[in-house]
């Protein structure tokens, strides 16, 4: 049931993964989102879909692991996401101390963060 | 032999079959919060290599892909006649707790990628610079954009076994033209110690921006 490598460089392979959508609300999900299975995959699921509730039955995944497990570019992964997203299938963990210009990481965040680099 | 080009890393999953994260060091599952620190640098100067000295897993790469349009295409039909861009990037991560992995990303640092930064940069901690003095020039655009980007960073020369002296770290700074306030280092990407050593300074400097006295209570 795993998926077949895809070409990254065959536009209409990654065309029919996505059901020819080509872009995603690039704010919907981050490169480090966290993604949780809610549920085993239906029958007639699509393949990619299928792999990916896999993928994340147990623990969670960031968006960019499930692309590099699923060889598939980050937009495309993201698009099939937002499908499971949508219908229930996953959950997902939103970075929350993702930070902006205007918004540098709080420092009880980078304590913590020195904290764990320390241990290592 | 230094480090693996990171422009070019192995296929993912090379063999057919995805490696399921379960032959892998899998995340906590009650993480919850994931943070991102981006290594940028030219062709070749160590990013990967760094990524894997500290990773608690091999480094990953995956791919994006951008169309020459990029966003705010309609017309899905034509965008097979554009010419795409495909750019591959490297990671790794780093459990801290058992709620914040930190994940490290390898970034391209040649112009022709720069779409690619804005994905990786979007809420990243920081960044580090990585320096190869016999390559300074390709420091120059990274470094430029991370100005831009107002995105805190530190500096890390990655000093390589090679014939003849290599500049001093104050040599390195004048040539670069860097703030005084931007921490600069060297290290040996190959080392975890090292490596970490690179990160901590990082995290540091973040607080310290934040807060100058922030880590006084820390360091007595």
């Amino acid at each position: 049931m795993n998926p077949r490598p895809l070409d990254f460089d065959d536009p209409d392979r990654l065309y029919t993964v996505t059901g020819g959508r080509s872009r995603v609300d690039d704010d919907a999900l981050d490169l480090v989102t966290l993604v949780v299975a809610e549920n085993d995959p239906a029958p007639g699921m699509q393949s990619e879909h299928v792999a990916i509730l896999r993928l994340c039955r147990h623990e969670p995944v960031a968006v960019v692991e499930l692309s590099s497990h699923l060889r598939l570019p980050v937009s495309v992964v993201k698009i099939l996401l937002l499908d499971l997203r949508d219908t229930g299938h996953i959950t997902v963990r939103h970075p929350t101390s993702a930070t902006t210009v205007n918004h540098p990481a709080d420092l009880e965040t980078l304590k913590q963060v020195l904290v764990g680099l320390e241990a290592l | 032999m230094d480090s693996k080009p990171s422009d070019q890393p192995a296929a993912p999953g090379a063999g057919g079959a995805p490696a399921g994260p379960a032959g892998e060091v899998p995340l906590r599952r009650t993480v919850r919060d994931a943070l991102k620190i981006v290594i940028v640098g030219g062709f070749g100067v160590g990013k990967t290599t760094m990524v894997g000295s500290v990773s608690e897993i091999r480094p990953l790469s995956t791919e994006e892909v951008m169309t020459e349009v990029g966003v705010g295409i309609d017309d899905v039909a034509r965008v097979s006649d554009k010419r795409t861009t495909t750019v591959a990037f490297d990671f790794g991560r780093i459990s801290l707790d058992d709620h914040r992995v930190l994940y490290l990303f390898g970034a391209p640092g040649q112009q022709r990628f720069w779409f690619i930064w804005d994905q990786l940069f979007s809420g990243s901690l920081g960044a580090v610079v990585m320096v190869d003095t016999r390559r300074l020039e390709d420091s120059f655009y990274p470094l430029d954009r991370l100005e831009h980007h107002r995105m805190p960073f530190v500096v890390a020369v990655n000093r390589f076994d090679g014939p003849g002296p290599q500049p001093s770290l104050e040599r390195v700074r004048d040539a670069l033209s860097l703030p005084g306030n931007v921490p600069l280092v060297d290290c040996d990407a190959r080392l975890r110690e090292s490596c970490k050593g690179v990160l901590i300074t990082l995290v540091r400097h973040l607080a310290t921006l934040h807060d100058p006295t922030a880590l006084q209570e820390a360091a007595q």
